[in-house]
């Protein structure tokens, strides 16, 4: 079996690193705690916090507000021959807390964020600066990978609620300029069909993928190979199954909720 | 020079492999205190390899390593990060953290991993960067700073736990005779001024025999030949002859092709 599908054996040595990575930093942060210290430089967290999250708030707004706007735009169409153009705000805003928001997110942060984390460990893989940092006794997992993963996983869910709303509010001028929907009667309709549990599974589906794109891209940097060209396949690569990874899990969240709750 | 009772360091039959290829093929080497060691040897013939095996980073596939008598080939990662801070690397091209400036590149190890204050740390920065006679750089990024100036940081940063063994790879490679020259004297009056044992792995004689208490060559794997550089000027085996004198007629250039010997 495994000799007939390499790329699945591939594909299952990789999972199982990005795992080990996970648990190594883990225990490096632990071993740090043992010695009274935080898990982590607050610097650098904070630093990445800026880079990753602040600095991705625009982008993510601004392609919500696209799509927030364009979803309203096709329900608005599909269902003004049935009268039913008041169910706009109620699919996007459905719409986007369960689904888009973290999806959408997800994507723009492994490509804009994912692809930075990649290239700067890859760059500092080849510059030796890691081995140095692993020669000092310093423990590189704890001092470049901890922070990283960690501010993407916090922020995922900040930018999600982010595009959330930019979506709303892009759903909400259409749906006044196109179906004369009022914004107050809008946030209303928005809220009363809005549970607590699409938020919810919303929020935990960004954390989740917060976590998935820092371990990918961090793994994907820490393991670069052959200089520069290596870094550049790096972040292709990180990009990729950072994105292919988020949609797969994205799709398996999905199941185990329906089955759930449905 | 005789070893003595107790070395700091020592190695016994290390071999190492990559995919097949047998890199160090049992490589003996003691190194006591106060030594500067230095390794010859051809490019790519292992030496920076052994610095690494040193340093836990690679692990081998055979023999035994000990620093001061504590065998680091089976160390568990916390141990091992206690016996690296015990140990100085200067790398061959500097591997300064490029994000932090001078003063935080050399700060971060007494940050992670000493209790002292701030300002205890800034004291002992400056004095480092006043041993390698840099202390205008401290807040340059290491962007901002020629090869010389960064291998001087890269020296300051190896010493800044007051390590008792520090490991030079290729040292005064990519610079120029006056600053190759300034960095040999760097490292001994470093080795001299704090009292650590070096090992130097370089392939350039003239730094080599500046530098030297004693020296050993590796070829094809093992140690060949040790002892004291006076030695090494006239050595009776061919291959280190040649090594030394650069000749191009010899054992070293005898599995090259026919044209190039």
């Amino acid at each position: 079996m495994f000799y007939l599908f390499p790329a699945v054996r591939s594909a299952l040595q990789q999972v199982s690193s990005i795992a080990w990575l996970l648990i190594h930093t883990v225990e490096e942060m632990g071993d740090h705690m043992l010695r009274r210290r935080l898990p982590f430089r607050t610097a650098i967290f904070f630093d990445q916090t800026d880079r990753a999250g602040v600095g991705s708030a625009p982008l993510v707004g601004l392609v919500s507000l696209f799509l927030g706007a364009t979803m309203a735009l096709l329900t608005g169409y599909v269902l003004r021959p049935y009268g039913q153009e008041n169910l706009v705000p109620a699919s996007v805003a459905i719409g986007f807390t369960r689904e888009l928001g973290p999806l959408m997110t997800g994507i723009m942060v492994a490509a804009r964020v994912g692809a930075a984390f990649t290239a700067e460990l890859g760059t500092m893989v080849v510059g030796e600066e890691v081995e140095a940092i692993e020669a000092m006794g310093l423990g590189p997992l704890r001092l470049l990978v901890s922070p990283r993963v960690l501010a993407v996983f916090c922020l995922m869910p900040c930018l999600s609620v982010i595009s959330n709303f930019a979506a709303m509010a892009g759903a909400a001028i259409i749906s006044r300029w196109a179906f004369d929907i009022p914004f107050q009667l809008y946030v209303q309709i928005a809220l009363e069909n809005l549970l607590v549990r699409d938020i919810i599974a919303g929020v935990l589906k960004s954390f989740l993928f917060g976590m998935i794109i820092g371990l990918i891209a961090c793994y994907r940097g820490l393991t670069v190979r052959g200089g520069a060209a290596g870094v550049g396949s790096a972040t292709t690569s990180s990009v990729v199954t950072a994105i292919a990874t988020v949609i797969g899990f994205d799709t398996l969240f999905n199941i185990v909720l329906v089955a759930l709750f449905n | 020079m005789t070893a003595t009772a107790s070395p700091l360091l020592e190695l016994e039959d290390v071999r190492l492999s990559f995919e097949r290829e047998e890199i160090l093929r049992g490589v003996d080497l003691r190194l006591s205190e106060r030594e500067r060691l230095i390794v010859l040897g051809q490019s790519g013939g292992g030496k920076s390899t052994l610095l690494r095996l040193i340093l836990g980073i690679l692990k081998p596939n055979g023999g035994s390593l000990r620093f001061k008598g504590l065998e680091v080939t089976r160390m568990g990662r916390r141990r091992l990060n206690k016996i690296r801070q015990r140990i100085g690397m200067v790398y061959q091209n500097s591997a300064l953290i490029s994000s932090l400036n001078v003063r935080d590149n050399l700060a971060l190890p007494l940050e992670e991993l000493s209790d002292k204050s701030e300002k205890e740390i800034d004291e002992i920065v400056m004095h480092k960067l006043e041993l390698v006679g840099m202390t205008e750089a401290r807040d340059k990024m290491p962007a901002e700073l020629s090869g010389g100036m960064r291998k001087r940081i890269a020296l300051a940063r190896g010493i800044i736990m007051d390590p008792e063994l520090i490991l030079y790879d290729e040292p005064s490679a990519g610079l120029d005779p006056v600053t190759s020259t300034l960095i040999d004297q760097l490292i001994i009056s470093l080795s001299e001024k704090i009292g650590a044992t070096s090992i130097i792995v370089t392939h350039e004689m003239e730094s080599a025999f500046r530098i030297a208490t004693r020296m050993a060559m590796l070829y094809q794997g093992r140690i060949i030949a040790e002892g004291a550089p006076a030695v090494f000027e006239h050595h009776p085996d061919p291959v280190v002859a040649q090594f030394v004198s650069g000749d191009t007629h010899g054992p070293l250039l005898d599995h090259l092709p026919e044209e190039l010997s």
